[in-house]
């Protein structure tokens, strides 16, 4: 049975698309067969930061209505090995998903992947609770600033409640916190909430935090997850939180801002 | 297949009682409407029984479907009556609600007026009647409810009401989200949400927290708001309470 993965927040533009593939990325570079579903259906992205974007022919709602296969959907990525990612429709809405539809391209895909990451649009609405529905561990995208922190509590309480694992009584939603963009300057500053404020508020066990990066940007505009970037701090903290996801236990990183250089003091950059 | 048409089952209901100290159709509307606006989720369509045992001025309520047409508007559902004075009984037998005993009077009253003409038969019905009466009383205070215990945070939006129980949070609640109990609510966390504890009007119910942050805390109907609570208090453990018809907080201190 595959590991159904959901990557929610609530808000949007946190980083929920970004934080997919790169997670995705991770697991199938570490040998785990993986595919990453786009939930986002009529705001479809995924495809983009994936940079498969003229490859799509078949799409998710295509699949759920039966009017093409699995295989025919799934797009194999070039760049990783064991990656395949089932891009959303453009032209439909997020009614155009069924319970029943959605279940059995998981179940059909749970024959032969390891894990299922599920992208999930932003909100709380049909679109949002589809893709957390089946979902066995939830990675929660927040951003270091009180509205984002609040949709994510709101996010985890619909986790606990509305859930497949939930409304059947079995074992919760395995949760973890992803803290993206970062930054540590303006934390000192007080700025922006620290990583203990938000681990406080939420209460669930951090998965990473990603520095705010202009990596990330220049990737997802390249089509190329950042976490193949292994020279950039975003990179290297995604690839952190893998390993993290994958049971390791490595400290967390890039929590500090650095200190300059006296030279770069003296230079004022 | 079920063959029979009914079942009769006895069952025991949680009202709010409303007692009408002086009928003035127009302050009363506004007086109603004040009270439900503090806790307007709970009054929606709650079933009401009307009191009439303090009514100082029974005269005026010879329209009682006025008063039934009040309470309608306002999204109650009134039930029936109690403590009925004499002069009322007849207009309050016309509107078809039910006319309850009051707890002290218990429903000894009709039947005995009519005894000198019935047959032993029909006495011994009637004292079978009042025998079972006094039982379900007996038992409903023995039958404690069980408190409603939480052990996963309650989460923005969330709301958790614990009817006509005690509730006991054994984790945070998180800004956004309700909690609420007929009884007292303890929180082995953080509050920083919204409590309210003696929904039903119960002014003995406290509040119990680990740590207060709370948007509002109310005790029976109650409130104060975070702005007004006493800033030496902020992130403090707790206890909340009720002292006349003010929203006390109190530090809890262990010895």
């Amino acid at each position: 049975m595959a590991k159904i993965i959901v990557v929610t927040s609530g808000k949007g533009g946190v980083g929920k698309t970004t934080s997919s593939a790169a997670i995705s990325t991770g697991l199938a570079m570490r040998g785990h067969k993986t595919v990453v579903i786009d939930f986002d259906v009529g705001l479809r992205n995924l495809d983009l930061i994936m940079g498969c974007e003229r490859r799509v022919v078949y799409d998710f709602v295509n699949v759920v209505k039966g009017e093409s296969t699995l295989n025919q959907a799934l797009i194999k990525d070039k760049r990783t090995e064991g990656l395949y990612v089932l891009p959303a429709s453009q032209t439909r809405d997020k009614d155009a998903l069924t319970r029943e539809g959605v279940e059995a391209v998981i179940n059909e895909l749970s024959k032969d992947f390891e894990y299922i990451v599920c992208d999930s649009p932003a909100g709380i609405e049909q679109g949002a609770l589809m893709a957390l529905y089946f979902a066995d561990i939830a990675i929660v995208v927040t951003n270091p600033e009180v509205s984002s922190v609040r949709d994510s509590d709101r996010i985890l309480g619909i986790l606990q409640s509305k859930s497949r694992r939930a409304e059947q009584n079995l074992e919760p939603i395995k949760e973890h916190l992803l803290l993206t963009r970062y930054n540590p300057v303006r934390v000192e500053a007080g700025e922006m909430l620290s990583v203990n404020d938000v681990e406080e508020i939420l209460a669930i066990p951090l998965l990473g935090v990603i520095p705010e990066s202009e990596a990330v940007l220049k990737a997802s505009n390249q089509g190329t997850p950042v976490i193949l970037d292994e020279a950039t701090q975003a990179g290297q903290a995604y690839n952190d939180a893998v390993d993290r996801l994958l049971g390791k236990d490595i400290p967390h990183r890039f929590l500090e801002a650095e200190k300059k250089s006296f030279l770069k003091r003296l230079l004022g950059v | 297949m079920i063959d029979v048409n009914f079942q009769l089952k006895g069952s025991a209901i949680t009202v709010v009682v409303l007692a009408i100290i002086r009928y003035e159709p127009k302050s009363l509307v506004e007086e109603l409407k004040e009270k439900i606006a503090q806790a307007p989720q709970f009054f929606v369509n709650s079933p009401v029984l009307i009191n009439l045992d303090k009514l100082e001025n029974p005269e005026s309520l010879k329209k009682v479907a006025d008063l039934l047409t009040i309470c309608r508007e306002l999204d109650l559902q009134p039930l029936g009556f109690s403590g009925v004075p004499d002069v009322l009984l007849a207009p309050v037998n016309k509107t078809g609600l039910a006319i309850l005993p009051t707890p002290s009077e218990r429903a000894l009253k009709l039947p005995k007026q009519e005894a000198p003409a019935a047959e032993t038969v029909v006495e011994r019905v009637v004292e079978t009647v009042v025998e079972t009466v006094v039982e379900t009383v007996i038992e409903e205070r023995l039958v404690q409810r069980q408190s409603k215990v939480i052990t996963r945070p309650v989460r923005s939006g969330q709301q958790i009401y614990a009817e006509g129980a005690d509730l006991i949070v054994l984790a945070q609640v998180s800004e956004g989200a309700e909690v609420l109990a007929d009884g007292h609510i303890h929180i082995y966390g953080t509050l920083r949400g919204r409590a309210l504890a003696g929904v039903r009007g119960d002014e003995s119910a406290r509040i119990f927290c680990q740590q207060m942050e709370a948007e509002l805390v109310s005790v029976a109907g109650n409130f104060v708001l975070q702005d007004s609570l006493p800033k030496e208090l902020f992130k403090k453990p707790v206890q909340v309470s009720l002292q006349g018809e003010k929203v006390v907080v109190d530090a809890l201190v262990s010895s």
